[in-house]
């Protein structure tokens, strides 16, 4: 139990110095935090445009998909702001950076996690939010128990799965140095699927996003439990309650990934 | 030797394999222990195995064969505790948080063990004193000089007092004064807390003035373990002097317990080995300045690849 506390010192002091060192310039953390704001805002444009041409697209009208964009918005800017550097270890790789995390007294994961957190990404977790304000109001959802559950469960399942599909890409790159574009197809795929109603996708995609990579748990199915909204064939609407549960499988999974890639490097040494 | 071993290696093997080549036995079968307080120079030729040895006592590596303990520990299976009781410095990749004020890496440092704050704050004082290094604290550490940065690796891989400090190539880069200081820090540290010190190194003047105990290795093997007394009578301990001289000179052939090995420019430099547990550099230059007026001079020691050479033409 010290230990833990001890740990958690450890971790707060080492986000609390990065944080220091983002904000000390500035003028540069202002323009990054710009810039992310600026990719949100482009991808909420891409649902508009979208929109303006078709009536519904996966069985979602505009005010459907503006709930989806944001729920998935908003876990995705949070892993991203949490664990987006995880693909960075080829760099640390090379850099020996590895090395020193070994000769410390705290688990590797652990502190390639808190090595860093993406401040900027307040950017694109504003659009999400003010998105989600809107996407309340045009869909006339009230804060009932039931609907703060759905969308607190929502949260949290949907950034800890966008999380775990980046811890499953870095331990691949354990494997396989300078093959980020397979781990950028997982990661970047995943997380464009989960901003599309799952729908859209022919079965065996629907499949892939659902039962293989989680990304439907991450907003689509959450929205289609808070809207009310119908089923699909592989999509039961109950599904939706299930994110914690796909959450919880998806970090099992990357973690016993991220062993693996721990033990390989450590038999096939640096 | 009542004391347990701080090290312990068992047969210790690693081999690397490689795509479409043969496999390479980095560290082959190699079986030595350190008690605690001794400092033991590691030395070898580039690629001889010393950094993957390294590796694996701090568990980055798992060996192919044999065991590995590091203070009773399997540096694999306890790596955590391992790190709590050792401190390494590798000359090439920093400890530190580059971005950021020298003195906030040491705070870092301190959560990371676990550290009361008091203690840190009293240790690292101490450090900052003994490494003089009160000018650079406040600065951020990619602005330190090679120097400044290394006593500063020094300086957090101590920060939680281990009780084994491995430095791997520590003054490599340096200029005279800088690594004339750095050993004397290390040896008031060893004087002071019995820190056990293993060091790898190509510098012959580490070897000499801080090691009582040297291991050289080859090829993944152990070539010799013994005192740099006994290393030198293995291998000669032989030093050069080269002489500038003012004028033209004939060659200094008679200069006693010294063996003329080259005359150039007309005899306006000259070489002379000679053997250090024979005669002192004092004495020959003495002798030489008696002959001749001396204008520069300097002193050339055997590289670690001259000395390994020689443990295998010695032993053959």
């Amino acid at each position: 139990m010290a230990d833990l506390r001890t740990d958690l010192h450890a971790y707060r002091t080492l986000l609390t110095a990065r944080v220091r060192a983002q904000t000390a310039y500035r003028v540069s953390f202002a323009t990054d935090v710009l810039g992310t704001l600026l990719v949100g805002l482009t991808e909420l444009a891409e649902v508009y445009v979208i929109f303006h041409n078709v009536p519904r697209l996966g069985g979602l009208t505009l005010a459907e998909a503006l709930m989806l964009f944001a729920l998935a918005n908003i876990s995705y800017s949070l892993a991203d702001m949490l664990v987006g550097h995880l693909d960075t270890l080829p760099a640390f790789i090379r850099a020996g950076t590895v090395d020193a995390f070994y000769l410390r007294p705290l688990p590797l994961l652990a502190q390639l996690i808190t090595s860093d957190i993406s401040l900027r990404r307040f950017g694109r977790l504003g659009v999400g939010l003010v998105t989600f304000g809107i996407a309340l109001r045009i869909n006339e959802i009230g804060w009932s128990g039931r609907n703060v559950v759905v969308v607190g469960l929502a949260v949290l399942s949907g950034t800890a799965i966008v999380a775990a599909l980046f811890v499953c890409a870095s331990a691949l790159q354990f494997f396989l140095v300078d093959a980020s574009e397979l781990t950028n197809g997982l990661v970047y795929g995943g997380a464009y699927a989960s901003q599309n109603s799952t729908q859209v996708f022919p079965n065996p995609l629907r499949v892939l996003f659902t039962y293989v990579v989680p990304a439907a748990f991450v907003a689509y199915l959450p929205t289609v439990v808070l809207l009310d909204l119908p089923g699909a064939t592989l999509l039961p609407a109950w599904l939706g309650w299930c994110s914690p549960l796909a959450a919880a499988v998806a970090w099992g999974v990357a973690l016993l990934l991220w062993r693996a890639g721990t033990r390989h490097y450590q038999g096939a040494g640096g | 030797m009542s004391a347990a071993p701080i090290l312990a290696l068992d047969r210790l093997t690693r081999v690397f394999r490689r795509r479409g080549g043969d496999p390479i036995r980095a560290v082959d079968g190699m079986t030595w222990a350190v008690t605690p307080g001794e400092s033991v120079g590691y030395i070898g030729a580039n690629g001889a195995g010393k950094s993957t040895t390294i590796k694996m006592l701090t568990g980055i590596l798992r060996p192919t064969s044999g065991t590995v303990r590091t203070g009773g520990l399997d540096p694999l299976r306890r790596r955590r505790d391992v790190a709590r009781r050792v401190g390494v410095v590798f000359g090439q990749r920093s400890q530190l948080w580059w971005d950021l004020p020298l003195r906030e890496s040491f705070t870092i440092l301190g959560a990371i063990h676990g550290l009361p704050r008091e203690q840190v704050r009293r240790r690292s004082a101490t450090l900052v004193e003994q490494l003089e290094m009160g000018d650079t604290l406040d600065m951020p550490v990619r602005q330190l000089s090679l120097g400044q940065r290394m006593r500063a690796e020094i300086a957090a891989a101590l920060l939680h007092a281990p009780e084994l400090l491995v430095l791997d190539e520590p003054t490599i880069g340096l200029d005279v004064l800088s690594k004339q200081r750095l050993r004397e820090f290390l040896r008031a540290e060893r004087a002071e807390r019995g820190t056990t010190l293993l060091l790898t190194t190509h510098d012959m003047g580490d070897v000499e003035r801080l090691c009582e105990r040297i291991l050289v290795v080859d090829h993944g093997n152990l070539a010799f373990d013994g005192s740099f007394p006994a290393l030198a009578a293995t291998v000669g301990a032989e030093r050069v002097l080269v002489v500038d001289l003012a004028a033209p000179t004939p060659p200094l052939a008679d200069v006693p317990r010294t063996r003329l090995l080259a005359v150039e420019g007309d005899g306006l430099r000259q070489r002379l080995a000679f053997d250090a547990t024979a005669t002192t550099a004092a004495a020959v230059l003495a002798a030489v300045s008696a002959r001749a007026e001396v204008r520069d001079l300097t002193i050339e020691e055997p590289g670690i690849e001259d000395v390994v050479r020689r443990i295998y033409s010695a032993s053959r």
